[in-house]
């Protein structure tokens, strides 16, 4: 467990402000916020990369705080690899090892475990700057594995990569993070990844930690106006995902099955935009693959338009213009009818 | 064929002045040489004592200034602190006073009474006069080049390829020699070179604080003064030819050495 009390740090245009934050054991906790909320910071102070002014870290119980990098036990991975140029990518993830002086041969047979792993191991013998950024941050997550840390830190490890090796990464970064007792701490802008990888989410603004919770919590129940903007979507549902037919996928939620274009499979979470959904006070024939009954349990009245919450077996937040829900005559406990299209679906 | 514009015509003009200004007379020097009697030179002890005198004392100098000028260079490279200007620029001072001012500097300082040389020749070292002598006065003349060239390559190191060297369990004096140093590698060699090179060319210091032994500068100098110029020449060409090939491969190692960043 990491556990950070009252951390407060200047640095340059950063100041992080007594900061407090407890991470469980083995844990996918990500660290999400703007550019410039000092995210990228706490991330290196948790490494002791830098010197704090004030406050204090635990590890295991363990106050880290003064104790050299080295001997933290904690990985580190940078969001531009910090690969050592001068050595091949086998020389890179052995590294670790060989600080520990451990035994030649065990090293081999534990460096190509792991590039079989993360499947690079046809570049054993290859120099960083011939790699491709995915091959490149396959890498430096391999080095920082294979020495077993009691963490993982990961800052913005996807953003330097493109959208079909994100996906890739984001799929095995969850596997590893089953595979090994690590806890991984991953800090991010994008909350996509965060959806996608996080058990627990932070929101940091600011130097300031806004809410911490997982990402039900803090997609639903946005602590404030600014949590509520930077998350900015209002229908999260969390579902297994599998193929039904060659061009669509079914989601189960436990409670309702979606319909999306978009091909996954395996524990996902889906979007969907609440202007992309029709309301009807009746059932009615259209194109729509996905249509849920449910009762409206909450009416939010937005000037122009008039956010209702709709329990179709899962709370689904709809946008109505003025006129059509006095048209509807709409009120609290009414049935009604939820229409939304298979591509209007989003998942991560 | 690209057009040139008369700005790049006009600017090649301009620009050409230099590079003949210092080429003809090299290339005016070397030919003017007569071969018999270089050869006749190279045969000749004095001459080569000299010369290998210069590039020993120079050789000398250079590891004394690896060996305190690369602890200097990482700390400008990695440290903000109080005074570091002035730190820089006291280690580039030599470069902007005359030598011929080093020289009385040192004599002041290195002389048997001096606060450096009274406390030395307790343990038998000399220098006025002596080895010892040409050494110092080619350190003071020539470290700068180790400690800027150094620093430079230390700067183009990121200090977070260090950091995460260190999380895997390097302490931080191993990083710097595993990690810094070995990516830096061609800027201290670089370095040393051109410290090397500027070392053996020194005369202004020498000619105050060691007048002897002879080093090569000074022989042609006494050798111009005692016999004029047709006498300097043959030591001239033999100690330009050195200074040549040690440049020609410090151009070498600039272009073609390895660099692990860029393809």
């Amino acid at each position: 467990m990491i556990k950070i009390e009252n951390l407060s740090r200047d640095w340059k245009e950063f100041q992080l402000d007594h900061i407090n934050l407890e991470i469980k054991n083995n844990e996918y906790f990500v660290i999400l916020g703007p550019s410039g909320s000092g995210k990228t910071l706490l991330l290196e102070l948790i490494a002791g990369i830098w010197e704090v002014d004030s406050g204090d870290i635990y590890v295991d119980g363990k106050n880290m705080t003064w104790t050299p990098l080295e001997k933290r036990g904690v990985g580190f991975v940078y969001q531009n690899y910090m690969l050592f140029p001068h050595k091949t990518v086998f020389e890179n993830i052995a590294f670790g090892l060989n600080m520990r002086k451990v035994d030649k041969e065990e090293v081999k047979t534990r460096v190509n475990e792991m590039m079989k792993l993360l499947h690079i191991d046809h570049l054993a013998h290859r120099l960083p700057r011939t790699l491709s950024g995915g091959e490149q941050q396959r890498t430096a997550l391999a080095r920082a594995l294979i020495i077993n840390p009691k963490v993982l830190l990961m800052d913005e490890p996807l953003s330097a990569l493109d959208r079909k090796t994100r996906d890739d990464l984001i799929r095995e970064m969850k596997e590893l993070h089953q595979k090994f007792d690590i806890t991984f701490v991953h800090v991010t802008h994008n909350f996509d990844e965060a959806l996608a990888l996080a058990d627990r989410i932070a929101i940091m603004k600011d130097g300031r930690i806004s809410q911490v919770g997982d990402s039900t919590e803090i997609f639903r129940h946005p602590k404030d106006k600014f949590v509520a903007d930077f998350v900015g979507v209002e229908n999260i549902i969390k579902g297994v995902a599998r193929k039904d037919g060659a061009k669509i996928t079914l989601i189960d939620t436990g409670s309702i099955s979606i319909y999306t274009t978009e091909q996954k499979e395996g524990p996902v979470h889906v979007t969907v935009r609440p202007e992309d959904i029709i309301l009807s006070n009746k059932k009615v024939e259209t194109s729509a693959r996905n249509v849920f009954e449910g009762k409206i349990t909450e009416i939010i009245d937005n000037g122009a338009l008039i956010k209702l919450t709709v329990d179709v077996g899962e709370p689904l937040i709809v946008f109505l213009t003025r006129q059509s829900f006095l048209d509807m005559e709409l009120n609290i406990g009414r049935d009604v009818w939820t229409y939304f299209k298979a591509t209007a679906v989003h998942t991560f | 064929m690209r057009k040139l514009d008369h700005t790049t015509i006009f600017f090649a003009l301009m620009g050409s002045f230099l590079f003949f200004f210092v080429l003809i007379p090299i290339v005016n020097l070397m030919v003017s040489a007569n071969p018999g009697i270089i050869l006749n030179n190279i045969q000749d002890p004095s001459v080569m004592s000299a010369l290998f005198l210069s590039i020993y004392a120079a050789l000398a100098a250079t590891i004394i200034a690896l060996l305190f000028g690369v602890p200097l260079a990482y700390l400008l490279a990695r440290n903000d602190f109080w005074g570091k200007g002035f730190v820089e620029s006291v280690i580039d001072v030599p470069l902007v006073i005359p030598h011929t001012v080093s020289g009385i500097i040192l004599l002041l300082v290195f002389n048997p009474g001096g606060i450096f040389g009274q406390p030395l020749s307790q343990i038998g070292l000399t220098f006025s006069d002596a080895i010892p002598g040409i050494i110092v006065a080619m350190l003071f003349a020539s470290s700068s080049f180790v400690v800027n060239s150094s620093r430079e390559g230390f700067e183009s190191v990121d200090p977070r390829m260090e950091k995460v060297a260190r999380t895997l369990g390097s302490g931080s004096l191993k990083t710097f020699f595993i990690i810094t140093l070995p990516l830096s590698l061609r800027n201290v060699v670089v370095g040393s070179i051109m410290c090397w090179a500027r070392a053996i060319s020194e005369f202004g210091a020498i000619v105050i604080l060691a007048y002897y032994p002879t080093t090569a500068p000074v022989l042609i100098y006494r050798r111009f003064v005692d016999f004029g110029l047709q006498e300097s020449i043959p030591v001239a060409v033999l100690l330009i030819s050195v200074c040549l090939v040690l440049f020609l491969i410090v151009r070498l190692l600039i272009s073609g050495w390895k660099t692990y960043d860029k393809d």
